[in-house]
């Protein structure tokens, strides 16, 4: 299987990934080799075999519902970039409230 | 929901409810809170859905600020409840089924704040534990859609799962509207989501608003597309957002870092058993019971405090002989503060007002008479078939007596001697 140019762009604006033409072009070859690569694994028969999502086999894994202490504001924006206020401050998004 | 903070957030100071696991920390890892879950599964039954015996989250894959983990942690494919149901009243007062597609369990986002060309983010809220519940396209008026919203506030609240205060955001309300010309039966090819609209009234408006500019669009021959809109309430219109990704765009795929969830019969039995009693039981209980009208029934069952409070005077009036349609009538017409009252207080109250009250058909006879005479042109109104002459006869012959006098038999007389002459 191998990825459009148009695939690639899509899944970089999904990832937030701003790509060059060239990275493009580029991501495009890699990724159709990871995909290739990976298709191996469809030779494989899984006909009565359940998906696996999770490898601990455990089920049912729950806490009380005790609370902790959390961190401190100060601890909190210690590796924020830019704060104010006490919030994190971020390039603005659009979406007015 | 997967980390030891406290949910109690609103009001506080910014980003002083967080842990690594609600920052997205390096390393840090979900945790399921156990009564989250149950708490799901019992809204889950109130709507009459089917708890799933397998349930998994999946990760909702989304590049947001309101979410430092670059996804949510939500669920998908194996929702822990689905296919329920709950009955509203439309526009034209009849009951509607609407379908519940699912309530599952899923986690709350940070708060953005719009501050010239930045955004303000506060991680409070994100992983508080937040139930998603999606209907069917099963509404057809504004009616079915405030009942509804009004009866899952009211179950929330009888479940004791949440205070259900939409004014602090505790339950939120995303609309999906499209509208089709008359006699189509297919559903139209797009919707569009009102979404942050962070109040009842708002979200009413939003959404009449938005059928009227749908439908103007259409018979201008526009082509409407899938999009979310807000609502801006100085201009009272909606405004585009952002066009809706595809629902595939979000990648969702099992929640790797925790276990799936597996409900048994023996817990499900457990929880219902411990379910209360819910509104709509409650008001044919009430019925059979105490043969209360449904408005009766409606304004006594809208809290689960204040149907106690009618049940306990309801107790307490046994005693005098006290009828529970009077007890429910005395609550409702004076508006009794159930908080600053005791039930034994409104029998007393009962017992009082009809302390002085003549009952004696002797002395009302003589009361009716007089009014009678006192009043000979209203009472001729009424011979000649006037009825609400009579009100304008009851009205004098309690203003004689101070309102001191059974009305109910008051009246019978006055007929009854009008009749006579």
């Amino acid at each position: 299987m191998s990825l459009t140019k148009d695939q690639v762009k899509h899944v970089a604006k999904l990832a937030n990934l701003p790509l060059t033409s060239e990275e493009e072009e580029k991501y495009a070859e890699q990724l159709s080799k990871i995909l290739e690569y990976v298709e191996q694994l469809n030779s494989v028969d899984t006909k009565d075999i359940e998906p696996t999502f999770n490898v601990s086999g455990q089920e049912n894994v729950m806490r009380k519902d005790e609370t902790e202490a959390s961190l401190s504001q100060e601890e909190v924006l210690s590796n924020a970039s830019k704060a104010e206020n006490g919030m994190f401050v971020t390039k603005g998004v659009f979406e007015p409230e | 929901m997967f980390c030891s903070c406290s949910a109690d957030y609103f009001g506080k100071e910014p980003n002083t409810h967080t842990c690594p696991v609600c920052l997205a920390l390096p390393g840090a890892l979900p945790y399921i809170n156990e009564e989250a879950i149950n708490d799901c599964i019992k809204i889950g039954l109130a709507l009459n859905c089917t708890v799933a015996d397998k349930s998994l989250f999946e990760r909702k894959n989304y590049f947001y600020p309101d979410l430092p983990k670059g996804y949510q942690i939500s669920q998908y494919r194996w929702p822990l409840t689905v296919n329920g149901w709950i009955e509203v009243v439309g526009q034209d007062g009849k009951t509607k089924k609407i379908r519940i597609n699912r309530a599952h369990q899923e986690e709350d986002t940070g708060k953005l704040t719009h501050k010239d060309s930045n955004t303000l983010i506060d991680f409070n809220r994100s992983g508080v534990p937040l139930v998603e519940i999606v209907t069917e396209p099963d509404f057809s008026d504004t009616t079915q859609i405030v009942d509804y919203a009004k009866k899952l506030q009211q179950i929330f609240r009888y479940l004791e799962v949440s205070n259900a205060d939409m004014e602090r955001g505790d339950m939120r309300l995303e609309a999906n509207i499209s509208v089709r010309p008359v006699g189509q039966t297919t559903l139209p090819n797009y919707r569009v989501e009102l979404k942050n609209i962070n109040s009842f009234r708002f979200m009413m408006a939003a959404v009449e608003y938005e059928i009227k500019r749908q439908i103007a669009a259409l018979e201008k021959g526009e082509r409407l597309q899938q999009e979310t809109r807000g609502w801006n309430e100085d201009k009272k219109e909606t405004f585009l957002q952002r066009v809706k990704e595809e629902a595939n765009d979000y990648r969702y795929f099992p929640e790797p870092d925790l276990p799936k969830l597996k409900i048994s019969e023996n817990q499900i039995n457990q929880i219902k058993s411990e379910l209360p009693e819910l509104p709509v039981q409650k008001s044919v209980r009430f019925q059979k019971e105490f043969g209360l009208r449904l408005d009766q029934i409606l304004v006594l069952i809208e809290s689960s405090e204040l149907s106690e409070f009618y049940e306990r005077a309801v107790e307490v009036g046994r005693s005098h002989h006290i009828d529970p349609k009077i007890i429910a009538n005395f609550i409702i017409n004076r508006k009794i503060n159930i908080e600053e009252t005791a039930p034994t207080e409104i029998i007393e109250q009962i017992l009082e007002s009809k302390a002085g009250i003549v009952e004696d058909p002797g002395q009302i006879e003589g009361l009716a008479a007089e009014v009678i005479s006192e009043n000979p042109q209203i009472a001729a109104d009424f011979k000649k078939g006037k009825e609400t002459a009579l009100q304008a006869l009851i009205g004098a012959g309690m203003k004689k007596r101070k309102g001191k006098v059974s009305v109910e038999i008051l009246k019978s007389t006055l007929e009854n001697l009008l009749q006579k002459e």
